[in-house]
């Protein structure tokens, strides 16, 4: 089965279930720290997973396969871009469990279990070796998500719910068409052989596309993302985490397990269907984003503007773009998710997150001051930090293409810094403008908690990020040689020639030394 | 390594004083951060000596490996040649004065821990990047200047004006960084390296090669080159890019003088001259370095002329001193532009430290109208003073060999820009030699505001607060019974110190800085034809620049103590010419015509019009309206029944799939 000697994968699948269905039972106390012990349980298989994932072994690793019927079977195995998605999935999950500690008092059980559902439902999507194992999980995701926004959000929550429910849903159906087709032709629901199959030409155009409506919607990508916004600000802080961490990541990984390996020539037809929309996506929601009062539109907005980062990586074929947008992916995960925690701390203690209600934080939080501008530096993408690593990889990979779509994405670090850095002023600096928000106590000992394992895995992607990107290099490799045939030639190739005579008079007595 | 610990004491300060100060206490926060800086200037000066006697050579210390990507490989590592030297006795050093004289200086600030610990991160980010190996080491070094310079903008938080010039500073470097950015990815698509040492072996091969930028055909090098001076061009403040260094003038008065003056504005001038044997290949990119940095010498110096804030007049001289500099390298005198920078680091942060102290001795007013007559009352910051005024001004005799600091490095920069023969170099001298007359005029103006002449204290608002009397009351007493008193002594020990450089850092260098091939050992490409030029000038240009010195200084004495109505009466008659410089020839103005405003603009179009009234109009919007028409679903849904939705969601998906698979 493989070297632990147990179905790991299937064991971190039925803790969190297992959890799910007995908090249902139990008091509020009790679910909220079963729910805590279930998802630090599976967040201490994720590492026993780590350790044991053997970098250089064989491209899918602690694979599980059991037949159920027909074609259909539960296949579960990793690759190391897989791990490293369960990895973010299983480091935010007890982060959210701790973060809805206080916040939610309704309905407690049902809460820790759609929570715990959806930590189900994320690990099987990125171990699913199955396609419609995969769906199942893929689309399934939704449920508990909606019930979350629809149960726990905000005032507005059904309208959200409902938005980002017609949204996802719609994309989902042409996927699933396409599947059935595509099972049909290979003969087999096996991704790992999916992947090799060379689909026909005339084919692959149409799948690409329908594979695109469900993954372009997830990721978001423009003009298909005016559900985030509203699903952020309705969703309770533990729910925008999860989405913002977790959820839009699927999109990206469908693109890398599906769209680009299965399809890569109708990949390279519509590489500018993608720029395109990336490119409208960066300019176009950071511009949104500076003109927003709500916090949490703001990073909605601001998150679109990020995974373009993604799609263009992606889409640029080649070994930076691709571990670029793998390593955005990662490090937009943490990020964007420590941010909606810092809007949830302060959201806490004043219910509003309105801007402009706060101020002068600084002066009464000097701690959460200091955590929320390391976040709001990383989303920035400052050097030292996550958000630089995958950015500058991203847009070098995506310069080898087109160095049109690098300058205009590269514009994204300009806007990022204005919208974010007004945001941090308004919430951080400046005086206190009310009594309310004078009163407003420092970080507590469980939002440290929260905060600063977030922000020392930050550091360590941005200082040393090959522990992350060990893992993905075979696997981002053999992506790479299956598109090799296809890569598209850059607009910046050089062409050699001589040197112009050229000697002003002081520069021709001497050579140099 | 000795380099090891002077690039990580800093840090380690940082983080000491910055999360522990709760723990171990104010005072001791200061302390560590202070004995950091003065032990990484005590390990820097050797290795700088060891490369001025030949002694030492270049050598890289490895620390940990960064990224890896393919053929995209680069290190965090400690590279040390004369170049690096040279920047890391400037940056530890003012940076150790600038700790020791904010003892002083911050004395009654109730954040000075979290004052130290940000200039001692700034110390280590720069650090990092003058000992780069690489490109994105250098990049890191450059962003985290940044950030330093951000939050010491912002120091003063709770005023609006700090806060909007800390994010300006920020954004308008960005704007750089996206040149540098881009640079890098091309320098990385062309060499197949980020690697610095490699990258410079290689130019000579490329020149000449076209690469595709941007839809067009363009020469390589120059493409290269260019996209990482608009990186250099919003880190050192140039023409278009420099509108932020003004407005970073919010920042505490120490922080001007290490950040703003000696160290991270210069290292735009840094990096032209690391990359020089690259910039070498490009005779195109060099005549734009050169335009640019004459024109902003020029530009800047005239501004300089009208501004009355002491501090402003000093952002505005840096800027135009960061103008020479560039212009040296354009022409090909690195030599020269990093001597200069090295001078200029000395003087600069004297005459900024000096202001801080007149501006500690007069209650915060900045506004030099309000000063006058200082010269008795604070004699010894009168003194150092004039030692950075004497030097920036560029006193000295040729034919005696002797002179101050500025005298040695901008001497040299009009003399080779003559040299080089080139339009550019020949529009450059006379742009130089201009500016030199406005520098002398403006830093002798000044002088005179600030310490001759009679007190006009009473006239300020911080003064009236401070002795509690307006104009009216105080009658004929223009000092308004205020006394100004001397700085303390950790303020005046870094004044003389730096006026010792400012005196003498020209005399004892100019020979190894400006002659001697060997003392730079490769690490800028050394023209030994133009520095030989460089002394082959006719005698009128060798004194050019003192001529325009004499005359500058003797129109701000006509100015401003001989006829002190006649300024008014000149501005009065230039009219429209004097409001555009005063108004600093409308930069903000356009930019945020240009660019700020429209951005908000558009943002709000976009998702007004954009998001809301298009696409979800359209979209989710419509498909509700139709949905909600025909059918009984909706209806449910928007009453709450989530759970049965849900479930009929699951169950049906469910029964499809399994449909489906056994058909």
């Amino acid at each position: 089965m493989n070297d632990l000697g147990f179905p790991v994968l299937s064991l971190m699948l039925a803790v969190p279930m297992a959890a799910a269905i007995v908090c249902l039972f139990v008091s509020a106390n009790t679910a909220r720290w079963l729910a805590l012990t279930a998802t630090l349980i599976d967040l201490a298989l994720g590492i026993v997973l780590w350790m044991n994932y053997d970098i250089g072994g064989a491209q899918w690793q602690f694979v599980e396969k059991a037949a159920l019927f027909d074609r259909f079977s539960w296949a579960l195995g990793i690759d190391g871009i897989a791990l490293m998605l369960i990895m973010l999935s299983v480091f935010l999950m007890p982060i959210c469990i701790g973060a809805s500690w206080e916040a939610i008092q309704t309905r407690v059980g049902e809460y820790m279990a759609a929570f715990l559902l959806m930590e189900v439902l994320m690990i099987g999507v990125f171990a699913a070796q199955d396609i419609f194992l995969f769906y199942i999980f893929f689309e399934a995701g939704l449920i508990p998500m909606y019930l979350i926004i629809g149960i726990w959000g905000g005032a507005n929550r059904i309208y959200a719910s409902y938005k980002f429910f017609l949204y996802t849903l719609l994309g989902s159906v042409l996927m699933l068409i396409a599947m059935f087709w595509m099972v049909n032709e290979a003969g087999t629901s096996d991704i790992p052989t999916l992947m090799a199959y060379d689909f026909p030409l005339e084919a692959q155009s149409w799948l690409w596309l329908a594979f695109f409506a469900s993954f372009a919607v997830k990721m978001p990508m423009w003009p298909v993302h005016t559900w985030l916004p509203d699903a952020h600000v309705q969703a309770p802080t533990a729910g925008s985490v999860i989405l913002a961490g977790v959820l839009l990541k699927m999109g990206g990984y469908g693109f890398i397990r599906f769209s680009l390996p299965m399809f890569p020539d109708a990949s390279v037809d519509y590489m500018w269907l993608v720029f395109a929309l990336s490119m409208v996506a960066v300019v176009y929601t950071s511009l949104i984003a500076l003109v927003q009062s709500d916090m949490k539109k703001l990073i909605a907005y601001s998150s679109v503007a990020h995974m373009a980062i993604v799609t263009v990586g992606l889409f640029a074929f080649n070994r930076q773009g691709l571990e670029g947008a793998l390593v955005v992916m990662l490090s937009h995960g943490l990020v964007s998710g420590a941010l909606f925690l810092c809007v949830g701390v302060i959201y806490d203690r004043l219910h509003t997150r309105e801007i402009d209600r706060y101020g002068g934080l600084s002066i009464n939080m000097p701690r959460y001051a200091l955590l929320f501008l390391l976040f709001t530096m990383a989303s920035i993408g400052l050097p030292g930090t996550s958000g630089f690593v995958g950015e500058f990889l991203s847009l070098l990979g995506i310069y080898e293409v087109s160095s049109w779509v690098a300058i205009v994405s590269t514009t994204g670090i300009i806007l990022g810094a204005g919208y974010m850095l007004y945001l941090y002023r308004r919430v951080a600096y400046g005086v206190i403008k009310s009594d309310d928000v004078a009163a407003m106590p420092d970080l507590n000992k469980r939002e440290i908690a929260l905060l600063l394992p977030i922000a020392i895995v930050v550091l360590w992607m941005g200082v040393y990020p090959e522990s992350f990107m060990a893992p993905m290099r075979n696997d981002v490799g053999a992506l790479e040689a299956r598109l090799a045939a296809v890569k598209p030639v850059g607009d910046a190739q050089v062409t050699p020639g001589t040197a112009p005579v050229l000697t002003p008079a002081a520069h021709a007595e001497e050579g140099h030394h | 390594m000795a380099i090891t610990l002077i690039v990580f004491l800093p840090l380690l300060a940082a983080i000491v004083a910055g999360l522990g100060n709760r723990i171990i206490g104010n005072v001791p926060a200061k302390l560590v951060t202070t004995a950091a800086l003065f032990a990484a200037c005590a390990l820097s000066w050797p290795i700088f000596i060891g490369f001025l006697n030949g002694s030492t050579t270049e050598y890289v210390v490895p620390v940990l490996s960064w990224l890896r990507s393919g053929d995209l490989q680069f290190d965090w590592a400690l590279r040390v040649d004369t170049l690096t030297a040279i920047m890391l006795v400037v940056v530890t050093s003012v940076s150790a004065l600038v700790h020791l004289y904010s003892w002083g200086y911050m004395d009654e600030d109730p954040d000075q821990p979290r004052f130290f610990a940000y200039l001692s991160l700034f110390t280590f980010a720069m650090l990092m990047l003058v000992t780069a190996d690489n490109l994105v080491q250098m990049f890191f070094g450059w962003e985290g200047v940044g950030l330093a310079s951000y939050l010491l903008i912002g120091f003063w938080f709770r005023k609006p004006t700090a806060n909007a010039a800390a994010i300006k500073a920020f954004v308008v470097n960005r704007v750089g960084d996206l040149g540098f950015m881009m640079g890098i990815f091309g320098t990385f698509l062309v060499f197949g390296t980020v690697s610095i040492p490699a990258i410079l072996e290689a130019s000579p091969a490329m020149a000449g090669s076209t690469i595709g930028f941007l839809g067009l055909r363009a020469d390589t090098m120059t493409v290269l080159c260019l996209l990482l001076f608009i990186g250099a061009m919003g880190k050192s403040a140039q023409l278009g890019l420099h509108t932020w260094l003004p407005d970073a003038m919010e920042g505490p008065t120490p922080v001007s003088a290490l950040i703003h003056a000696a160290t991270m504005v210069t290292a735009g001038v840094f990096m032209v001259c690391r990359l020089s044997p690259m910039f070498e290949t490009s005779p195109v990119a060099l005549t734009v370095v050169t335009i640019v940095g004459a024109a902003t010498c020029f530009f800047a110096a005239t501004i300089g002329t009208t501004q009355w804030d002491i501090k402003r007049v000093i952002a505005y001289s840096t800027c135009s001193q960061l103008g020479y500099m560039f212009f040296a390298a354009g022409v090909g005198a690195y030599g020269a532009a990093m001597f200069h920078l090295f001078t200029h680091a000395f003087f600069k942060a004297l005459l900024f430290l000096g202001a801080g102290s007149v501006i500690h001795a007069m209650h915060h007013e900045q506004d030099m109208r309000y000063y006058g007559g200082l010269r008795k009352h604070i004699p010894l910051t009168f003194w150092a003073m004039l030692a950075g005024t004497l030097a920036i001004t560029g006193v000295g005799v040729y034919h005696l060999g002797l002179g101050f600091a500025g005298f040695w490095s901008k001497d040299a920069i009009l003399e080779a820009a003559w040299a080089s023969g080139s339009q550019a170099g020949n529009t450059a001298f006379w742009l130089g030699t201009v500016s030199a007359l406005f520098t002398s005029f403006y830093s002798w103006r000044l002088m005179f505001l600030t310490f001759w002449g009679k007190p006009r204290w009473i006239q300020s608002e911080h003064i009236q607060h401070s002795v509690h009397k307006t104009p009216e009351k105080a009658g004929a007493d223009t000092t308004g019974g205020y006394h100004p008193h001397e700085s303390p002594l950790a303020m005046l020990l870094p004044l003389g110190l730096l006026g010792i450089g400012a005196v003498i850092a020209g005399q004892v260098f100019h020979d190894a800085f400006l002659d001697q091939a060997g003392f730079w050992n490769g690490s800028i490409a050394y023209n030994a034809g133009l520095m030989h030029a460089m002394h082959e000038v006719p005698m009128l240009v060798k004194y050019a620049a003192s001529i325009v010195m004499v005359i500058g200084l003797l129109v701000a004495w006509l100015f401003y103590i001989r006829n002190t109505a006649l300024p008014g009466k000149v501005a009065g008659a230039l009219g429209p010419v004097y409001r555009f410089v005063l108004n600093k020839w409308y930069f903000d103005e356009l930019y945020n015509h240009i660019f700020v405003k429209p951005s908000f603009a558009l943002g709000r179009f976009f998702w007004k019009v954009g998001d809301e009234g298009t696409i979800n109009r359209f979209g989710p919007d419509g498909a509700a309206v139709l949905v909600a028409s025909g059918s009984r679903m909706a209806v449910k849904l928007q009453s709450g029944f989530l759970y049965s939705y849900a479930l009929v969601m699951l169950l049906g998906l469910v029964a499809a799939l399994t449909w489906l698979m056994v058909r």
